[in-house]
């Protein structure tokens, strides 16, 4: 082992590397140069986030226990992007509110740290290392949760959210222990030769399973999504939504497709059901709601929903839709809560009633607003028609028609709750709408980047053919 | 730019060219002058473009014989073997040129829109870009694409500029029609994964895909799919109802578009996906289809007898006769299939004069309901002379396109010698009779009647955007009426490769 194969690690190194600048900038900055903070961090993500553009090869270190290849580097990069994007929509929140408290710089640390446990989380190539990975994902943003200290209801959330993370992290444990017993090994690659469908593998798998559940939010592990969206600042609900939950779902694909192939057929039915009860739970709450971060918190449920047709078909396909949709979704969800923020930020109005006439008064963010509701409800010609197009094609190639349609039903159940937002901004009239505003410069290079998601990644076909291309190095 | 378009080949300007008016509006189109001389000129251009279309199409034909021409592939999703590939054949160009006189026509109509005129012109020309897009395309995939461009802005022009219930209408609308299209988007992959039946590659290229024979049980299965999925937005039984509603709530322009241009897609997707792509699930469901249809052409008519407002007569009278083309469709001989082409020309172009007339005169009396209407030929020559002649040529009067059309559609459904086509004939030709009573009922009242309200003597005239507008969709009504044989001569020679396919 040499110094030149660390340089796989380049983007948890370049994580790290931040934390601690973040750090040597906390110590040796005086109260007044705290708000430099904010710019000085998203420079330093940004870089990271164009030099994860650079190729890098794949391989292995310390033995098997972290891997890498192009696909997990690319979805790396993705979700650092993302985190971009999401930092940029909450700096002006931070400037106004969180500096002068003295945690902004907390902020941002708890954030880098959450992702970077994502990123060994992704690239785990045993039981321990996705144990480590999961944990330090998970405890981070608790405290964020709870950022908004002296709001009941934040600490609520913060509350809901850590105790059902340690269930359902004691329950992925569990699961893993009885794996261990029945194979002797944590490596996935070799669990995935002598796994056999046996009672205590399947028991060991349902446990996995349903801890991971609890973090994609999948129907029936879905009942602390609401509250905990509802409590938490909007950019850790987004958080939560987008970057969290489209890494676990990544990697929920990954061991699927790897580990847990010799139990296809048990999984596999499993997996029928929870599309079909997820998709259903979301949409179907997703109408009722009033406020606008539990009405994105049913919604995202439902996408997961549509996120798992992915799994249907275990193959090349799967794996590039998979991805490609949880690409497609980081952007349109980030739209749209990055409208939330901005609106939020301005007014403290977060409920639909009150988007009511936004697009006379604020045409910008609503068309915004639109473009990602629509993204999300699957409209061409923005990416998320393209995304679940390509789900619905990938369910399909194995088959399974009913699954589709049962979705395609689902769609347009959520088309009409999507249409409710638009309606209150477009159709109607308010003589108390949200007056005009500005938004602040991070907020709209935020809102912008977004946008570009949006709309680029659908018609520009290339994306989506260079990541079934890198596809196939992961199946191997 | 300039050079760009120039390279352009001739039918990816449909697609282009209101994209950059688009552009144009969203920087320049300030107020409601601007934005209506900018749609206008647009609208102008992509008209003369039409028209220069059947032209150069028909110079084309004569030294080329393929099914579709000015052809162009360009490999999109190398993936999924997903094409832009586009072409035109007879069909395909007369319903460019009927989507371009009634957008067209629809400007001048709409030329008073006083809120959010910008928003309303960019809607109105993304959707017709939807639709250019569908008529063009020749894959599967990229036509559904625009076929969803084409529907979804109709939320906002019916919920924005509407009246009456118009958020209830433009949702229910709405996903209506975008829970067809996603049962349709079932029935497109289930087409996909079929399509290598013979042991060829995977491929949404309708033309390829016509080559394969598809087994029999999985057209049994995806055919009603695809059929329903486009037949919805046709105004088939019992899926038409966002329909009434959905054209009594939309703004004239809207109203006039979407029973004029939007309503044909379902037909065009009928015939050059469903029948052309499933002939085996085509002839298996075509009984029931027949029956859901004939009966859809019945009860539009009775149900246009029973209305008292203007645009639901009109509304109901376009469910019964697209369910007409539907019917027409579903015969499969060549006689009828041409006769449903001309049936949607026809009637997209009288429908849309009926919309932009009641647009007329409800934005002069404020009022929609036969009852209260009556003595306007006195008041408003132009408009009352306009409106008999709309009506009398909807009624199949001989020398207008209507009669053309129905015509042609029965002599063909009449070719079927068993019994069942038959006595089916016999009871749709019945609703031409309703058709004469709630037309000539509703002429009679509202134009020929007594003066019923004195306020309305100072109504004022039509002005020169509505004759325009009126005039530019008159005109080929008349010509079709008149010289039917050049166009079902042109029309037979690309239907006959597609009737092959049921033979």
């Amino acid at each position: 082992m040499n110094l030149e194969s660390f340089l796989l690690m380049r983007s948890e190194i370049g994580l790290l590397a931040i934390l601690l600048l973040l750090i040597i900038f906390e110590i040796f900055s005086n109260k007044k140069q705290k708000a430099a903070v904010i710019p000085f961090a998203l420079i330093l993500l940004a870089i990271n986030t164009v030099l994860g553009f650079l190729p890098l090869e794949s391989g292995e270190l310390f033995g098997g226990m972290f891997r890498t290849n192009a696909l997990l580097y690319f979805f790396k990069t993705t979700l650092s992007l993302g985190v971009l994007i999401l930092l940029l929509q909450s700096a002006d929140w931070l400037k106004e509110k969180v500096v002068d408290e003295n945690k902004a710089s907390e902020f941002f640390m708890l954030i880098i740290s959450s992702l970077l446990g994502t990123y060994f989380m992704i690239s785990a190539g045993d039981f321990l290392m996705f144990y480590i990975g999961l944990e330090l994902t998970t405890l981070p943003v608790a405290a964020l949760v709870a950022y908004d200290t002296y709001k009941r209801i934040s600490a609520e959330g913060a509350v809901k959210y850590i105790l059902s993370s340690a269930l359902a992290s004691g329950a992925a444990l569990f699961g893993i222990s009885l794996l261990y017993a029945t194979t002797g090994t944590i490596y996935f690659e070799s669990m995935a030769e002598i796994l056999t469908s046996s009672n205590l593998s399947i028991l060991g798998f349902i446990f996995f399973f349903s801890g991971l559940a609890f973090k994609i939010s999948l129907a029936p592990f879905h009942f602390w999504t609401a509250d905990v969206y509802e409590g938490a600042p909007i950019n850790v609900a987004s958080y939560l939504s987008v970057i969290s939950k489209g890494a676990a779902v990544v990697i929920l694909m990954i061991l699927l497709f790897t580990v847990f192939k010799p139990l296809m057929p048990v999984w596999n039915k499993i997996i029928y059901v929870v599309i079909i009860a997820t998709m259903f739970i979301g949409n179907l709450f997703a109408i009722r709601q009033q406020n606008l971060k539990r009405f994105l918190a049913y919604s995202s449920i439902a996408q997961a929903g549509f996120i798992l047709l992915g799994l249907m078909s275990v193959d090349q396909l799967g794996t590039a839709t998979i991805v490609y949709f949880v690409a497609v979704y980081i952007f349109s969800n980030l739209g749209a809560f990055g409208v939330v923020q901005a609106v939020s930020s301005f007014s403290d109005k977060e409920n639909i009633n009150d988007y009511e006439g936004l697009y006379r008064t604020n045409p910008k963010l609503s068309l915004l607003m639109m473009l990602a509701l629509f993204s999300l409800a699957g409209i061409p010609p923005l990416a998320g028609f393209f995304g679940k197009f390509f789900l619905y094609t990938a369910a399909a190639s194995k088959g399974y028609y009913i699954l589709v349609f049962i979705a395609v039903v689902n769609a347009t159940i959520s088309l009409y709750y999507y249409l409710l937002v638009v309606r209150a901004m477009f159709l109607r009239k308010n003589e108390q709408a949200i007056p005009y505003f500005k938004s602040p410069f991070y907020m709209r290079l935020g809102l912008i980047l977004a946008a570009i998601g949006i709309l680029v990644a659908g018609v520009y076909s290339p994306i989506y053919d260079y990541i079934f291309s890198i596809s196939n190095t992961f199946l191997n | 730019m300039v050079k760009l378009i120039y390279t352009m080949d001739i039918l990816s300007l449909f697609v282009i060219v209101p994209l950059i008016i688009v552009l144009i509006l969203t920087f320049f189109g300030k107020n409601l002058k601007q934005a209506r001389l900018i749609t206008a000129i647009g609208m102008g251009i992509q008209f003369a473009m039409s028209i220069n279309l059947i032209f150069a199409y028909l110079k084309e034909r004569t030294v080329n014989t393929d099914l579709m021409v000015f052809t162009k592939d360009v490999l999109w999703y190398e993936t999924f073997n997903i094409h832009y590939s586009i072409g035109v054949d007879a069909i395909s160009v007369v319903m460019i040129a009927l989507t371009s006189v009634v957008l067209f026509a629809g400007v001048f109509i709409s030329w008073k829109i006083d809120d959010l005129p910008k928003e309303f012109f960019i809607s109105l020309i993304a959707l017709s870009s939807g639709v250019f897009g569908f008529f063009i395309s020749t894959d599967l995939f990229t036509m559904f694409v625009f076929y969803e461009i084409a529907v979804i802005p109709m939320y906002l022009l019916i919920g924005i500029w509407g009246s009456g219930p118009k958020e209830n209408s433009a949702m229910k609308l709405t996903l209506m029609l975008m829970g067809a299209s996603a049962v349709l988007s079932v029935g497109i992959l289930g087409i996909y994964f079929n399509s290598n039946a013979d042991g060829g590659a995977l491929t949404f290229n309708i033309f390829e895909i016509a080559q394969v024979n598809i087994p029999e049980a999985a057209q049994n299965i995806f055919f009603p799919m695809v059929f329903i999925g486009f037949a919805v937005i046709g105004a088939l039984f019992p899926f038409h109802t966002w329909s009434p509603s959905g054209h009594a709530s939309a703004p004239t322009a809207v109203s006039m578009l979407h029973a004029g241009v939007l309503m044909k897609l379902g037909g065009y997707g009928v015939f050059r996906i469903a029948m052309y792509l499933l002939p085996v699930g085509a002839l298996n469901w075509s009984d029931f289809f027949l029956v859901l249809s004939g009966f859809g052409v019945i009860y539009g008519a009775f149900g246009a007898v029973m209305q008292k407002d203007l645009k639901y007569v009109n509304a109901y009278a376009s469910v019964s006769h697209l369910s007409l083309v539907l019917f027409a469709l579903l015969m499969f001989n060549k006689t009828a299939w041409t006769g449903a082409i001309i049936q949607s020309l026809s009637h997209g172009l009288l429908t849309a004069m009926f919309f932009a007339l009641i647009g007329m005169v409800y934005g002069r009396t404020h009022t929609r309901e036969i009852s209260k209407l009556g003595g306007i030929m006195k008041i408003l020559p132009f408009i009352g002379a306009i409106y008999v002649i709309t009506g009398l040529a909807y009624l199949g009067l001989p020398g207008f396109s209507g009669f053309v059309a129905e015509m042609t559609i029965f002599v063909g459904a009449f070719q079927h010698p068993d019994l069942f086509h038959r006595i089916l004939t016999i009871v749709v030709v019945s609703s031409i009779v309703v058709t004469a009573v709630y037309i000539l009922r509703m002429v009679g009242k509202i134009m020929m009647g007594p003066l019923s309200n004195e306020d309305y003597k100072d109504l004022p005239k039509a002005t020169w955007f509505e004759k325009t507008g009126l005039i530019l969709l008159l005109i080929p009504v008349i010509m079709i009426g008149v010289l039917p044989l050049g166009l079902s001569e042109m029309l037979k020679e690309s239907i006959q490769p597609f009737l092959e396919r049921l033979l």
